[in-house]
């Protein structure tokens, strides 16, 4: 069961919706000659959550991280708060990045941490070093750290290490560590697919009710069209490295499933 | 043709050429076997007089000299604080250097490759040569040996470390990254959680190492139980000799102990 969020929990309630995110032209090759993204052009709103769906190996992975430079574009620009993403470097990349969470499909906790700890690391571009190494924290990020443990249902679980942790458990503090980065936008790159139905959709619940409390836009790469359906305000859809298809969840048609992933069979 | 004829397939797990070069390596071993034994040259009059110069050495040894007991131990407590010393100072040594040699904590091959040549120095020179080496710089004693065994650890205990550092799993290190964390704290809270386990088992196994190779630092004048062992056989006192080399024995096997016992408690 989720949990909702406290009353005391600090977030950004009331404020007006964060930024828009637009792509203009945003290309990327791991190899020269051959584009896994080509020429992206998409803008997501300030608000809601866009879940982007596609085949494997489409470019979804990549165009997520490219938004936040874990991946280097080859060319395009990713405008965001009045600034470039792409051309940022040091000091000014750092500080855009955490204004972006990130979710990850393997959740990619520091395993022998304990949760507060990984909690806490999505503090590191705010603290610095030194505080970081002797773990004194601001009291502020330890009680916004145990508010959003309550928020996503692990209240008490704060000295568990990460490795203790089941599956769904692990990736609610994967949530909870984007969160605690105080985002201006959360990015999920297949948050579920690691997880049996059941926690998926309570993990897309979970993102769902974070951005929308928090009033910033969601953007989730995913692989199970019923749960984009279910929990996106808006549908993207990709097929070998373009944008094939973006609407609202509603209008989705199998005639869109079968532009994105090719064939038909499989449709019923 | 049925069905399972159909199905059947040829798979072998070595090529043709994997294959005749296995053999290939096979026949060269034994060849180099042969050949060895042909040169080796052993002396039959040696062999045929082991049993009775053992014998002779054992007669020599027996009853202990106990009063040479009370000088033993303390060169052996100075073999412990080189042996301790010296596997702290490679630690603090080739921690940063491990850090320039982990490639993925250092994107950079010639910074990679210097690192490694600092490993290299480190472990091909003998700590005897090492020792032999400070003895010319300090003069003789413990602060010669506990520099010897610190340069002959810095090659081992980094290299280890740096294997240890790039087996850390990266998706943790991106997610680190993706908050916006600085380098420094990426490494606080995302390498050094994972390698930490690594860390404490390589110095902890070094340092049992050190306390053997100490040991002998003394035979060219670099302080410890060496020095204990080199005079009582200059001087064929044999019954000496036997306390020095008991007291080793015993210090080995109880390093041998502490190292399992906080190692267990470590991981």
């Amino acid at each position: 069961m989720l949990t909702p969020a406290t009353a005391n929990d600090v977030t950004d309630k009331g404020d007006a919706a964060g930024d828009a995110l637009v792509l203009r032209h945003l290309s990327k090759e791991y190899r020269a000659g051959v584009p896994v993204l080509k020429d992206i052009n998409l803008e997501i709103p300030g608000s809601g959550l866009t879940a982007i769906i596609g085949p494997s190996g489409t470019g979804k992975s990549t165009l997520i991280r490219c938004i936040n430079r874990l991946v280097q574009p080859t060319s395009g620009e990713i405008l965001y708060g009045g600034q470039d993403l792409a051309k940022l470097g040091g000091a000014a990349m750092r500080e855009a990045r955490r204004r972006i969470g990130m979710v990850f499909q393997e959740y990619n906790l520091v395993e022998r941490l304990t949760v507060m700890e990984n909690l806490l690391c999505g503090r590191l571009g705010y603290v610095s070093a030194w505080r970081v190494w002797l773990r004194r924290f601001p009291q502020r990020d330890i009680d916004h750290a145990f508010s959003l443990l309550e928020a996503v249902g692990l209240a008490g679980f704060e000295n568990r290490r990460a490795d203790a942790l089941s599956g769904g458990q692990r990736q609610r503090v994967g949530i909870a560590r984007a969160v605690m980065q105080e985002p201006k936008i959360i990015l999920a790159d297949e948050p579920t697919s690691s997880l049996d139905p059941k926690t998926s959709v309570e993990i897309m619940e979970l993102l769902r009710n974070l951005g929308a409390e928090r009033n910033i836009p969601v953007v989730v790469n995913i692989h199970n069209v019923e749960l984009a359906r279910r929990f996106a305000t808006r549908i993207v859809g990709m097929t070998g490295g373009r944008v094939v298809y973006d609407g609202s969840p509603g209008d989705l048609t199998d005639k869109d499933l079968n532009t994105i992933y090719g064939g038909e069979n499989w449709l019923e | 043709m049925t069905v399972t004829e159909a199905l059947h397939h040829d798979w072998q797990r070595f090529t043709l050429a994997q294959k005749l070069s296995r053999y290939a390596f096979y026949l060269a071993s034994v060849a180099a076997l042969v050949i060895s034994l042909r040169t080796i040259e052993v002396i039959p009059e040696f062999l045929y007089d082991a049993p009775t110069q053992m014998a002779d050495l054992i007669t020599r040894m027996w009853p202990l000299d106990w009063t040479y007991l009370q000088p033993t131990l303390t060169a052996l407590i100075e073999t412990l604080h080189i042996a301790t010393v010296g596997t702290f100072l490679a630690v603090l040594m080739a921690v940063p250097i491990g850090l320039l040699a982990a490639r993925n904590v250092t994107p950079s091959a010639p910074i990679n490759l210097f690192a490694k040549f600092v490993f290299v120095t480190s472990r091909s020179v003998n700590s005897l040569i090492w020792a032999l080496l400070f003895v010319a710089v300090f003069g003789p004693g413990p602060l010669a040996g506990t520099m010897a065994i610190a340069f002959r650890s810095i090659g081992f205990t980094g290299k280890l470390f740096a294997e240890a550092l790039e087996e850390a799993n990266m998706g943790s290190i991106e997610a680190l990254t993706a908050s916006g964390a600085s380098r420094f704290s990426t490494l606080l809270m995302g390498y050094w959680p994972q390698a930490r386990p690594a860390f404490w088992s390589i110095a902890l196994f070094r340092w049992d190492i050190n306390i053997r190779e100490s040991a002998v630092l003394g035979l060219v004048g670099a302080g410890g139980i060496g020095v204990a062992l080199e005079t009582a056989m200059s001087l064929l006192y044999w019954d000496q000799v036997a306390v020095v080399l008991l007291a080793i024995f015993a210090v080995v096997v109880l390093a041998e102990i502490i190292v399992t016992t906080v190692r267990t408690r470590l991981i």
